[in-house]
């Protein structure tokens, strides 16, 4: 492998591990709201929440471009408060990456929430915990072998993300070239198959290796609860 | 004393709620499946938020819909043991013991760790998982944690339902214990009449979300509500009495009723101790001289108080004996013969060994 290459995959991980970060807080609280909340607009939330997966990725790196470029209006008062970048950075990659796996994410967190006993919060609540309380000694601990299912597989997802980040974020080497922008440029490149080749494999045992690990997690997790 | 007087309309069911309940004490609120018994636990518990009335607990509003007050469920300090039992699976046996201990708060320690375990016998268990344990042992644990969390009253939902009946033999001590020991109040929803008659001092009779009778234990045994929900197999009056004295040849226990005296089997029976007695109407004999020649142990002097045609040619006579009120049932034929009236005297024959004795 060569040094590029090399960077492409430690930039993937970055960039990946960065994207769940944002999310998840995140996706947490969606996901309590279309589950446990009652409100007018829901529908349209948990609609908007998944529109990432059925809109082309080219399309959400372009809305994320206006929002979030330099003259966008976040991306405006990101700079002006704080000096933040966003487009063309590796934030901004991670960004990307978070939007396009957000519904995965929220997907896997609602499940786990439905599934939370409610029964067993009423218990708590009897034993003299209060709804804060219950949340985090109860709801959350019962959730966890979803959340972290959740985190892991939109994680994986987050490695082979490309038309967003590459919209968005550019394909600056070291950057915002992560492996599946980097392959794209090795195709694009005379001689470029092999080093194509290999960031091709890289992935795919990446991918297989984010899935597995998901599901042992997951399943492990389960045991620990009795089911 | 707990004073509940509530309304609450849900999805077409209609409760109506007024009754009290003493502290301390054992309350069974009795009734079939789907009387309202449950849902009147939630909303004493808070965890349901009835339409209208009023919950005060020794003085204490804990809801109050004309004054808009409605403590929240984790404030109530009440002891919650759910029918389905809701151990925490992510917990161990100890975790689930000490989620209440933790958040016990200000209220007055009752009942220690060490001495919940030793209660409960859950001292070996405390390590396990809750999914490991069998039924019995999930009960103690729901049991234990609800009572860690120091509540000022302890609200049982079916504690016995999911239990079978060898296990429920071995359970009813460790609710007695809680009863004696203790002296928690303790309000419990049971439609099993055995339950009532072994633990309860005061029943209330639920049906179709209203209350049909409330009292003692022995009042409310008599009465034409409990007796239409128990069956006509399972009507009788409940009459308590002091063991006097237990013969040790005979085997056979005395005990003083009102003015009336019952022998008993003597078995597992102390001196001094107060019994529970259920007398099935269907057991009783009645007759008009003093009998002779008999193998019954009991026979007892009383007057009719009132009689009642029933279903299928049989007749209610409810009697008084020396202050004790019984309730007989015998064939309309055999009152016809015997020409029973109201205010006659007679005998009321009962066999020792159709009577087993609850301490109380």
């Amino acid at each position: 492998m060569t040094d590029a290459e090399l960077e492409a995959l430690a930039l993937s991980l970055e960039v990946a591990l960065r994207s769940v970060l944002y999310s998840l807080p995140v996706a947490i609280a969606t996901a309590w709201l279309l589950t446990r909340r009652r409100f007018a607009g829901r529908t349209l939330l948990d609609a908007f929440v998944h529109l990432p997966m059925v809109l082309p990725p080219v399309m959400v790196g372009y809305v994320l471009l206006l929002l979030f470029g330099v003259r966008g209006p976040l991306g405006h008062w990101l700079y002006q408060s704080f000096g933040v970048r966003m487009a063309f950075t590796t934030r901004g990659a991670a960004l990307a990456t978070a939007v396009m796996s957000f519904p995965l994410m929220v997907r896997a967190i609602r499940l786990s929430l439905e599934n939370v006993d409610r029964g067993l919060e009423e218990a708590a609540c009897t034993l003299g915990a209060n709804a804060f309380d219950r949340w985090c000694t109860i709801t959350l601990p019962l959730m966890a072998p979803g959340i972290l299912a959740g985190a892991l597989t939109a994680l994986v997802a987050s490695f082979g993300e490309f038309g967003a980040v590459i919209t968005f974020a550019g394909n600056i080497p070291g950057v915002t070239r992560t492996l599946p922008i980097a392959l794209y440029s090795a195709l694009q490149t005379p001689n470029g198959d092999a080093s194509a080749a290999r960031i091709a494999i890289i992935s795919f045992v990446l991918g297989l290796l984010g899935l597995l690990g998901a599901e042992l997690l997951a399943r492990t997790l389960r045991r620990r609860l009795g089911r | 004393m707990l004073e509940v007087q509530l309304r609450f309309a849900h999805a077409g069911f209609n409760l109506e709620a007024d009754f009290s309940a003493p502290t301390p004490g054992i309350t069974a609120l009795f009734g079939r499946s789907g009387a309202g018994k449950s849902t009147l636990i939630q909303l004493l518990a808070g965890l349901l938020t009835a339409d209208q009335g009023t919950i005060s607990l020794d003085g204490e509003r804990l809801f109050d819909s004309s004054r808009g007050v409605a403590v929240p469920a984790h404030l109530r300090g009440l002891g919650c043991v759910f029918q389905d039992l809701r151990l925490f699976p992510h917990l161990s046996v100890a975790g689930n013991l000490r989620y209440g201990l933790r958040r016990a708060g200000a209220r007055p320690v009752r009942v220690l760790m060490d001495r919940t375990l030793e209660l409960l016998d859950l001292g070996a268990l405390l390590e396990r998982r809750t999914w490991q344990l069998s039924g019995g042992e999930r009960q103690r644990v729901a049991l234990g944690r609800a009572l860690l969390a120091q509540p000022r009253l302890l609200l049982l939902d079916e504690p016995l339902a999911a239990i079978d009946v060898l296990k429920r033999a071995e359970l009813l001590p460790y609710f007695e214990r809680l009863r004696d020991e203790l002296a928690l109040p303790i309000v419990l929803v049971t439609h099993h009449f055995e339950d009532v008659v072994r633990l309860a001092t005061h029943v209330v009779v639920v049906d179709a979300g209203h209350v049909l009778a409330q009292g003692n234990l022995p009042a409310v045994s008599v009465t034409p509500e409990l007796g239409a929900l128990l069956g006509t197999e399972g009507v009788g009056a409940v009459i308590e009495g002091r063991v006097e004295s237990i013969d040790a040849t005979s085997g056979l226990a005395t005990v003083s009723a009102g003015q009336g005296r019952l022998l008993v089997p003597g078995d597992g029976l102390k001196t001094g101790v107060t019994l529970r007695l259920q007398l099935l109407a269907r057991d009783l004999i009645l007759a008009t001289a003093p009998p002779v020649g008999l193998s019954v142990r009991n026979q007892l002097q009383g007057v009719i108080t009132e009689i009642k045609a029933e279903a299928s040619h049989n007749v209610m006579v409810s009697l008084d004996i020396g202050g004790v009120a019984l309730l007989a049932r015998v064939t309309a034929a055999a009152a016809s013969e015997l020409g029973l009236t109201v205010g006659q005297h007679l005998w009321v024959l009962i066999k020792a060994v159709s009577l087993r004795g609850h301490p109380r």
